[in-house]
C-alpha cells in the first residue's frame, strides 16, 4: 500500500514540475508524450518464483537506465504489484493494474496460470502487454492478440530444439516425463515434433500427477521401454528431486530435456546433474560483447549473476523502448507502435531476436552441457526457430 | 500401457512397499484416531506436512537428518496432546461436521503458519551423506540406500506398533476403547488417559511420516493433501480403527497405485476408488475390519 500512495505522490509532484516546465504548450501531442509513461510489473515478489520476478525486474531497470531513464522520451513510472503466481488472483490483479492504476503498459508475468487472467484482461482492453517469463503456447497461438509481445520462450520452442539435437546425433528411440499439466504437455509435443523432424520416434509419454515427487514408478520402467534417451521436463524444486532421483536409480539411458530440467537448480542438484544435457534459448560461457556488457552491468546493480530471466526481463523492455521510440512515446499510434515491435531485430544477450507473426519470440537455442555444475553452451541447436503459432488470427 | 518385464517388475514391487510402508505411518495413525476418539481428523495430512518440514527446517539448521527424525519424533508428542488437550477434548462429544469444520480450520492455520514461517518454495532436503549411495537391484535400476533404510525404519515402527497395541495393557485398553468404550467406562478407566496417548501418538506417526519421506519427496505447500485422501481410502478398506487392517490395506493400495502408475497411467487415478467402491459394497467393514 506504501507503494500506492508514494506512486500517486510522485505522479503529483512530476506533473507539477511539468505544469511549471511546459510555460509555452504547444499541442496535445507534445504534452502527451511527457506524460510519465506508466508501466505496471504485474510479477512474482514472494512465493516459490520471487527470485525469478526480481531478476526480470532488475532486467528491465537496467535497460531503462541504459536508455537515461526514459523510453521514447517519456519518463518512466514503474508500478510494481505482486502477483504472488497465485492464478486464481491474476484476472483481478490484471484489473487494478489496467483499470484502477491505469497503465499503459503491462510487464508480466513468470507463471503461466496467472498470465492467462493477465491475458483475458488486456486483451479487452487493449493495453500494451510484454510476457517476460510464462510460456503457454496458447497466448501466441489460437489466443493471440496484436497487443501480446513475449520475449521468452513458448514451452514447445526448446523441446523441440531437444528432440531435434537428439535426432541429429542418430538417436532412434527415445521417451519424454513430465508433469502432468500444461506446461509439461506442451514441452511433450514439441519434444515429439522435434525427434520426428530428425527421423527419431517418440516412444512413449509418462507423467506423473502434478507437483508430485514420486517418480519411483516411472524410474523404474526406463529400462523396459527400450529407448535411447529420456527428455524431461521439470522445473524448481521437482527438477532438483527428479534429477537426484535419476542419478540415484543408476539408469543407464542418458537424461536430457527442456532447459529448465537444470536451470537455477545445479546447487541443489549436484553432481547428479554433471553432463545432462538441456536445450534452452541461453546459457553459460556465451562469449559475445552484448552478453559480456549484459552480465558485467546486472552484477554490478544487483551483486548477483545474470540468468535467463534477467535476459527475458530486459529484452522485454528493448522491445518496448524500440516501439515507443518509433512512435516518440505516443502510445496512441498503435499501428506504427505494433508494426515497429514486429519487424525489429533485437540485439538481445542471448543472441539476436525478432518477433513471429503472433507476437512469439524467434531466437536460436542452444544446446548446453552441465560441466563443473554450469550449463555450458556446446553448440546452436536450431537458427531462429519460431514456435508454430497454430490457430493464430491477429 | 507400457511393457512389463520381470526385473522392471521386481524394482516396482519395492516401490510398492515402500510407498505402502508410507501409506501405513500415515494411516495408521488416522485409523486409531478415528476408531478410539470417533474423530475424523482432515488435518493428519498437515501433520504430515509439519514433520517434513521439520526435518527440512532442522537438517538445514543442524546439518543432519539423524536429528531431525527423533525431534520430528518428540515434536509430534507434544503437539498431539497439546491438540487433544486443548482442541479436541470439547468436540468428542459434538456433531460429526463440527468436528470436520475444527480439522478443516487446523488445515488453514498449519498450512498459513507454514507459509509465514518457511514461506511457499519447493526445499529439497539432503539424505545423510553416509546413505548417498545406490544400491543395484535389478539391470539398469539402483535403488537408493536411504529408501532401504526407510523401509527398514517403517517396518520396525509397523513392529513396535503391533507389539504395543496387541501385547501391552494399554494397547488392550486401546482396542477396547476403539470396539466398546461403554466397557471400558464401566470398567473405570479414565478414558482421557487414553484418548490423550492415542492422539499423541498419532500424530507423532504422521510426523515422523512426514520427516522420514521428506528427502525423497522434497517439502513443498500442501504436500500431505493427496496423500491424507490416498490414505482415507487405506482406512476405509482396511476397516476403520484397525491398525493391522491398515497396514494389509496400506500395502496392498501402495502396491496397486505404484503398479497402476507404472503399466496403466490412464487407468491409476481411478483404479484405488474403484477398489474402495467395490469394498465398500461388498464388505462396508473393510477387508479387515474387526466388527465385519
Amino acid at each position: 500500500m506504501t507503494q500506492q500512495t508514494l506512486n500517486r505522490r510522485s505522479l503529483i509532484k512530476s506533473s507539477v514540475a511539468l505544469a511549471a516546465a511546459t510555460t509555452v504548450p504547444t499541442g496535445w501531442a507534445i504534452a502527451q508524450a511527457a506524460k510519465p509513461l506508466k508501466v505496471g510489473l504485474m510479477l512474482p515478489y514472494s512465493g516459490t518464483f520471487a527470485q525469478l520476478g526480481e531478476n526480470i525486474t532488475a532486467g528491465v531497470e537496467l535497460l531503462l537506465a541504459e536508455k537515461g531513464g526514459k523510453l521514447g522520451g517519456r519518463e518512466v513510472q514503474f508500478i510494481k504489484l505482486d502477483d504472488e503466481s497465485k492464478p486464481e488472483l491474476g484476472p483481478q490483479n490484471a484489473e487494478r493494474l489496467v483499470k484502477r492504476d491505469n497503465v499503459d503498459v503491462l510487464i508480466g508475468t513468470v507463471h503461466s496460470g496467472v498470465q492467462m487472467g493477465i491475458h483475458k484482461v488486456v486483451k479487452e482492453s487493449g493495453t500494451l502487454t510484454l510476457i517476460p517469463n510464462a510460456g503457454n503456447v496458447a497466448v501466441t497461438r489460437e489466443l493471440c492478440a496484436r497487443n501480446v509481445f513475449r520475449t521468452s520462450f513458448t514451452n514447445w520452442q526448446p523441446a523441440y530444439a531437444m528432440g531435434l539435437a537428439l535426432a541429429k546425433k542418430g538417436i532412434k528411440k527415445a521417451s519424454w516425463m513430465t508433469w502432468d499439466y500444461a506446461a509439461g504437455n506442451e514441452s511433450a509435443e514439441g519434444f515429439k515434433q522435434g525427434l520426428e523432424a530428425g527421423g527419431g520416434q517418440f516412444v512413449s509419454l509418462l507423467t506423473v500427477k502434478f507437483p508430485e515427487t514420486n517418480f519411483q514408478p516411472l524410474l523404474a520402467q526406463i529400462q523396459g521401454l527400450g529407448v535411447e534417451a529420456i527428455g524431461a521436463f521439470f522445473s524448481g524444486g521437482g527438477a532438483v528431486q527428479f534429477v537426484k532421483d535419476y542419478a540415484a536409480a543408476g539408469i543407464k539411458v542418458p537424461l536430457c530435456g527442456s532447459g529448465f530440467l537444470t536451470e537455477g537448480t545445479l546447487q541443489g542438484q549436484g553432481a547428479a546433474a554433471e553432463g545432462i544435457e538441456t536445450a534452452l534459448h541461453y546459457g553459460d560461457g556465451l562469449d559475445t560483447p552484448k552478453n559480456n556488457a549484459f552480465r558485467a552491468a546486472f552484477k554490478a546493480k544487483t551483486s548477483r549473476d545474470a540468468d535467463v530471466f534477467a535476459v527475458q526481463g530486459y529484452d522485454a523492455a528493448q522491445l518496448l523502448a524500440i516501439g515507443l521510440e518509433a512512435v516518440k512515446g505516443n502510445l496512441e499510434d498503435d499501428k506504427a507502435l505494433y508494426a515497429a515491435m514486429e519487424t525489429t531485430k533485437i540485439d538481445s544477450p542471448r543472441g539476436s531476436i525478432t518477433m513471429s507473426p503472433q507476437h512469439n519470440v524467434v531466437q536460436d537455442i542452444y544446446l548446453r552441457k552441465v560441466t563443473n555444475g554450469q550449463n555450458k553452451i556446446i553448440s546452436t541447436i536450431a537458427q531462429q526457430l519460431a514456435d508454430p503459432g497454430t490457430g493464430c488470427k491477429m | 500401457m507400457f511393457p512389463m518385464t520381470l526385473s522392471g517388475l521386481l524394482a516396482q514391487s519395492l516401490n510398492s512397499l515402500q510407498y505402502g510402508l508410507l501409506l501405513f505411518l500415515i494411516s495408521s495413525g488416522l485409523t486409531l484416531i478415528f476408531g478410539v476418539l470417533g474423530v475424523i481428523n482432515l488435518a493428519h495430512g498437515s501433520l504430515y506436512m509439519i514433520g517434513a518440514y521439520t526435518a527440512f527446517v532442522v537438517a538445514r539448521f543442524t546439518g543432519s537428518l539423524w536429528i531431525a527424525l527423533p525431534v520430528a519424533m518428540l515434536g509430534g508428542i507434544v503437539l498431539g496432546g497439546l491438540l487433544e488437550r486443548f482442541l479436541f477434548r470439547y468436540f468428542y462429544k459434538r456433531e460429526h461436521l463440527d468436528q470436520v469444520l475444527l480439522t478443516f480450520a487446523l488445515i488453514l492455520l498449519f498450512e498459513e503458519g507454514r507459509s509465514l514461517l518457511v514461506g511457499n518454495d519447493f526445499y529439497s532436503v539432503p539424505i545423510p551423506n553416509a546413505l548417498d549411495f545406490s544400491i543395484p537391484i535389478v539391470e539398469g535400476f539402483s535403488y537408493a540406500a536411504y529408501r532401504v533404510v526407510v523401509i527398514g525404519l517403517c517396518l520396525a515402527l509397523a513392529a513396535a506398533l503391533f507389539v504395543w497395541i496387541e501385547r501391552t495393557k494399554m494397547g488392550a485398553i486401546i482396542r477396547a476403547a476403539a470396539e466398546r468404550p461403554d466397557m471400558v467406562d464401566a470398567l473405570g478407566i479414565d478414558p482421557r488417559r487414553v484418548h490423550l496417548t492415542v492422539f499423541a501418538v498419532g500424530t507423532a506417526l504422521a510426523l515422523t511420516a512426514g520427516a522420514l519421506n521428506a528427502p525423497l519427496s522434497s517439502v513443498y505447500p500442501n504436500m500431505g493433501d493427496n496423500l491424507l485422501i490416498i490414505s482415507f481410502v487405506v482406512v476405509v478398506i482396511g476397516g476403520l480403527g484397525s491398525v493391522s487392517g491398515a497396514f494389509w490395506s496400506a500395502l496392498l493400495i501402495g502396491t496397486i497405485d505404484t503398479m497402476g502408475k507404472a503399466y496403466a497411467p490412464k487407468l491409476s487415478g481411478l483404479a484405488i476408488y474403484v477398489l474402495m467402491a467395490v469394498v465398500l459394497l461388498w464388505r462396508p467393514n473393510g477387508l479387515f475390519g474387526q466388527r465385519a
